[in-house]
């Protein structure tokens, strides 16, 4: 167990609470950019585990991030992991963001997602459904705990 | 020439801020970049920087061959994906010159139809996100998983459905799924009719899209926008209508078109199409029972040299293939002209000109704005630094080269 404050072990636990979510389309259909913003809606309702969309990432604890990372966008994405504060975890979604599916062989990208930024998990699927999103999202915050130790 | 250099003038001269929105920016999912001129809060002018998506899809193509085509033209756009490969196949069987049985063609329309709905509704709750009207989000949103559901009902995928093939269909719509779908569309009506009044009289709405965004029909001519968006200002075009594909011509329905040219016709559009989607959907279901069982007519798949189009109707407007075959399994040239991209590039200088900043989501939004069948390929010579966008010329010399 890392030696913690205790506010800042209650913070820790809260964040745990309530993972605020950023999502990035990088290159992709859109097919798994619909199918992250359907877990958003009443079917599926990410709130149900305190989670909220936020677009901004020094505010967002989780980064869900979809499709194959074209050449334009590669510097943009190191940029918008940085600016995310520590404790925080990759969700990779779809086929074209884990191994750049359909599109392996194109002139103009540079993925997969993991040569540019360490994944943690990995959700199938071209596209995976909400539910499977919904089960990435969870496993997101398992991984949490144990990389962090809260 | 001279024109261009009197606005520059009166743009540097009015223009005291410039913002970047984008490429990530809680506007749009999707990556796009745009640059927007500013007078205090008024918008001057608009740069739009598209590419970030940008994937090679055509170049793909002519690396693969004529089947694994239609699952990487699916792939364009997850919204309009069935649209996409539909077209493909049609333009593929134009090739060939064959007709697919009739039951294929009734499967095809069903499942463009559904797709309209579900990129409709789409549209409906996005409209409400931008404007800050959150409720409005969720209950469009909520209301799509029932053309979601329909659509896995039909062909077993929420967002690819991989349902045509060249020839056919893949798939089979068996009749006893036909009474729960049909259930479903009383209820996607009856909420319809809910937005209809909610998009017309709701004060929150009103005030966010009524005489906002003007695009005025003489622009619509001049630029050749496509689909709802020039259908909102008036003019009525439809490819479902003046050049029928599937069985378009033997179905009851009629083209919406609005005239009042802004935001809310815009949406009120869409609206009422969902309506005329549900009335073709309803006729697709009741014949289908009585057609022959045969969905699929065998093709080769080495085609000799030909060329052929095919144009149809996506939810957003006119989507143009072309395809260019040279005797082997793989195509020589294809070519997609997407409906976005006219619509976005062209559409939304006009649009944003003279409105005020809070109001550029609202207005984005209101044109559908879909960047990933959007993005197109610039040149630029590394040496000189000289840019080059490929147009038809240069592109008719390349094949002329490759032909030879």
């Amino acid at each position: 167990m890392v030696f913690r404050r205790f506010g800042e072990r209650i913070v820790c636990y809260a964040r745990r609470k309530s993972p605020w979510v950023l999502h990035l389309d990088t290159g992709g259909c859109n097919g798994c950019a619909i199918e992250t913003f359907a877990v958003l809606t009443p079917r599926y309702d990410i709130e149900r585990f305190g989670g909220l969309s936020k677009a901004n990432p020094r505010h967002s604890d989780v980064l869900i991030i979809s499709g194959a990372v074209t050449k334009k966008i590669e510097s943009r994405l190191g940029r918008i992991y940085d600016q995310t504060p520590e404790p925080k975890v990759v969700l990779a979604v779809g086929s074209c963001a884990i191994s750049k599916g359909v599109f392996h062989d194109s002139y103009n990208i540079s993925g997969p997602l993991d040569r540019i930024m360490p994944v943690d998990v990995y959700v199938p699927g071209c596209p995976p459904k909400p539910e499977a999103i919904l089960q990435g999202l969870i496993k997101a915050l398992d991984v949490w705990r144990e990389k962090y130790r809260i | 020439m001279k024109e261009e250099k009197k606005m520059e003038k009166v743009k540097e001269e009015r223009v005291t801020y410039s913002l970047p929105i984008g490429p990530q920016h809680p506007m749009y999912v999707e990556a796009e970049n745009l640059n927007v001129y500013l007078d205090g809060e008024t918008i001057v002018d608009v740069d739009i920087n598209v590419g970030y998506l940008h994937r090679g899809i055509e170049e793909l193509m002519q690396r693969r061959n004529y089947l694994q085509n239609i699952y990487l033209s699916e792939r364009i756009c997850g919204i309009c994906s069935g649209i996409h490969s539909m077209t493909y196949c049609q333009c593929i069987e134009n090739l060939l010159d064959v007709n697919i049985p009739e039951r294929a063609k009734y499967i095809r329309t069903m499942v463009l139809e559904l797709e309209r709905l579900h990129s409709h509704f789409l549209f409906l709750g996005v409209v409400g996100y931008e404007i800050g009207m959150d409720t409005a989000f969720m209950y469009a949103w909520k209301d799509r998983e029932f053309s979601m559901d329909m659509l896995e009902q039909v062909s077993g995928n929420r967002v690819n459905y991989a349902m045509p093939t060249v020839g056919g269909v893949r798939r089979d719509v068996p009749n006893h799924i036909i009474p729960s779908m049909l259930k479903k569309l009383n209820h996607l009506e009856k909420r319809t009719e809910y937005y209809r009044k909610v998009f017309l009289r709701d004060r929150t709405i009103i005030a966010r899209t009524r005489g906002l965004g003007i695009l005025p029909k003489k622009d619509v001519e001049r630029f050749s926008i496509v689909g709802p968006v020039a259908r909102a200002s008036g003019l009525k075009i439809d490819v479902r209508r003046d050049t029928p594909y599937l069985k378009y011509d033997d179905l009851d329905w009629k083209v919406i078109v609005e005239k009042a040219e802004d935001s809310q016709s815009r949406v009120m559009v869409k609206v009422l199409e969902i309506f005329q989607s549900i009335k073709i959907l309803r006729q697709c279901l009741k014949k289908l029972p009585s057609l022959d069982r045969e969905i699929k007519t065998k093709v080769p798949l080495v085609i000799p040299k030909a060329e052929a189009i095919a144009i149809t109707e996506a939810p957003r407007g006119e989507l143009v293939y072309y395809a260019m075959s040279n005797g082997t399994d793989r195509p020589e040239r294809m070519r997609i002209r997407t409906p976005s991209f006219v619509n976005i590039i062209y559409s939304l200088p006009i649009i944003l000109k003279e409105q005020q900043l809070a109001d550029l989501p609202a207005i984005v939004a209101s044109i559908d704005p879909c960047f990933s069948c959007t993005d197109r390929m610039t040149l630029i010579d590394t040496k000189s630094g000289e840019k080059k966008t490929v147009d038809e010329t240069y592109l008719k010399k390349l094949g002329e080269r490759r032909l030879k």
